[in-house]
């Protein structure tokens, strides 16, 4: 008996892995129609945080070259706009379920990458700008629902969602920088 | 009462084996419940990177893996040592992704076909230029979902 047991035991030790999967979930764009006209409606300049990692895997940030670690802090105040200055997003009023007429931002994030960019740095610049939308969804679902954004349940979560949109683009490809 | 003498040497008796199937069955079943089967073996380095962000895969069923990363040693007389796409069990090429895509879209039922998600799994020294050429490949085949498979930890600590 113990024996066939032991056999079993081996058995599913070699054949199956423990690890579960954790990953940063994206939505990729769809192929754009050549038969539909493109939308001409340009996003306004100051509603876009153009960030750019380079070959060489620097950081640069409206222009401005970046350290790593200060890029969440600038993604955190140019979506939320503490001053309302001219230069950084502006606000729309919109309806949304739970809360009403709101102003929500309009900001849009553009990510751009050579082809020689390390992939590391990439998915760390992409997580830095995820975790600074997260931040604010949650800060948000706190002072509306005095929940944490994760224990919201779904209807919530997507009126939060559409509270701090903020489109993270990834810039149809350019091949540069090999 | 002479019965009761002992005589000869103590003997130290066995510890009784009666008991070891059950405790070997229920290892066996703690490891059935928690683990979950190797769809394929890796035959490319893929030393995910870290990120803080992650969640975690829900529906494994749901899921295409696409890895990405140098040859194994065993290889690389074969393949060199550039970074190279494995799908299923065999190196490809990109042509071949709009394929795959569409054979891992086929084994799913009707209802699920929409929430297909492709697990891209990297290796972190990877350049971007063959995870955009990818990239674009999954667009063109309308594989829309993806996620970037990372560990999770608290802080960053290297890219």
């Amino acid at each position: 008996m113990a024996d066939i047991a032991f056999l079993l035991l081996i058995f599913f030790l070699a054949a199956t892995t423990m690890d579960s999967d954790t990953g940063l979930m994206r939505q990729l764009p769809a192929i754009p129609d050549p038969n539909v006209p493109q939308d001409v409606n340009k996003i306004n300049d100051r509603n876009i945080l153009e960030v750019k990692v380079n070959k060489d895997n620097l950081l640069l940030v409206e222009g401005q070259l970046t350290e790593f670690d200060q890029l969440r802090e600038i993604a955190h105040n140019f979506i939320l706009n503490p001053n309302d200055e001219p230069s950084m997003p502006e606000r729309e009023v919109v309806y949304l379920p739970f809360f009403g007429n709101v102003a929500v931002t309009k900001a849009v994030i553009s990510l751009q990458n050579d082809i020689g960019t390390k992939y590391g740095v990439y998915l760390a610049v992409q997580n830095e700008l995820i975790a600074a939308r997260a931040k604010l969804r949650d800060d948000v679902a706190r002072q509306e629902f005095g929940i944490p954004y994760d224990r919201l349940d779904e209807d919530r979560k997507s009126a939060v969602d559409d509270y701090y949109k903020v489109p993270i683009s990834e810039a149809e490809p350019k091949r540069i920088g090999d | 009462m002479a019965r009761f003498v002992k005589t000869g040497k103590k003997t130290i008796k066995a510890i009784s084996t009666s008991s070891l199937p059950d405790i070997v069955f229920m290892i066996l079943f703690f490891f059935m419940a928690v683990t979950t089967m190797r769809e394929t073996d890796v035959m490319v380095t893929v030393r995910i990177p870290e990120a803080t962000e992650g969640k975690v895969l829900e529906k494994k069923s749901l899921a295409s893996f696409i890895y990405i990363g140098e040859p194994l040693e065993s290889f690389q007389a074969l393949y060199g040592k550039e970074p190279k796409i494995q799908l299923n069990d065999s190196f490809k090429e990109l042509a071949d992704i709009q394929d795959f895509i569409a054979q891992e879209r086929e084994q799913l039922n009707e209802a699920d076909k929409a929430k297909m998600l492709v697990v891209l799994k990297i290796d972190r020294d990877t350049k971007m230029g063959i995870v955009t050429d990818v990239k674009q490949a999954l667009r063109r085949a309308s594989a829309l979902k993806i996620m970037y498979a990372n560990t999770n930890v608290d802080k960053i600590t290297s890219f």
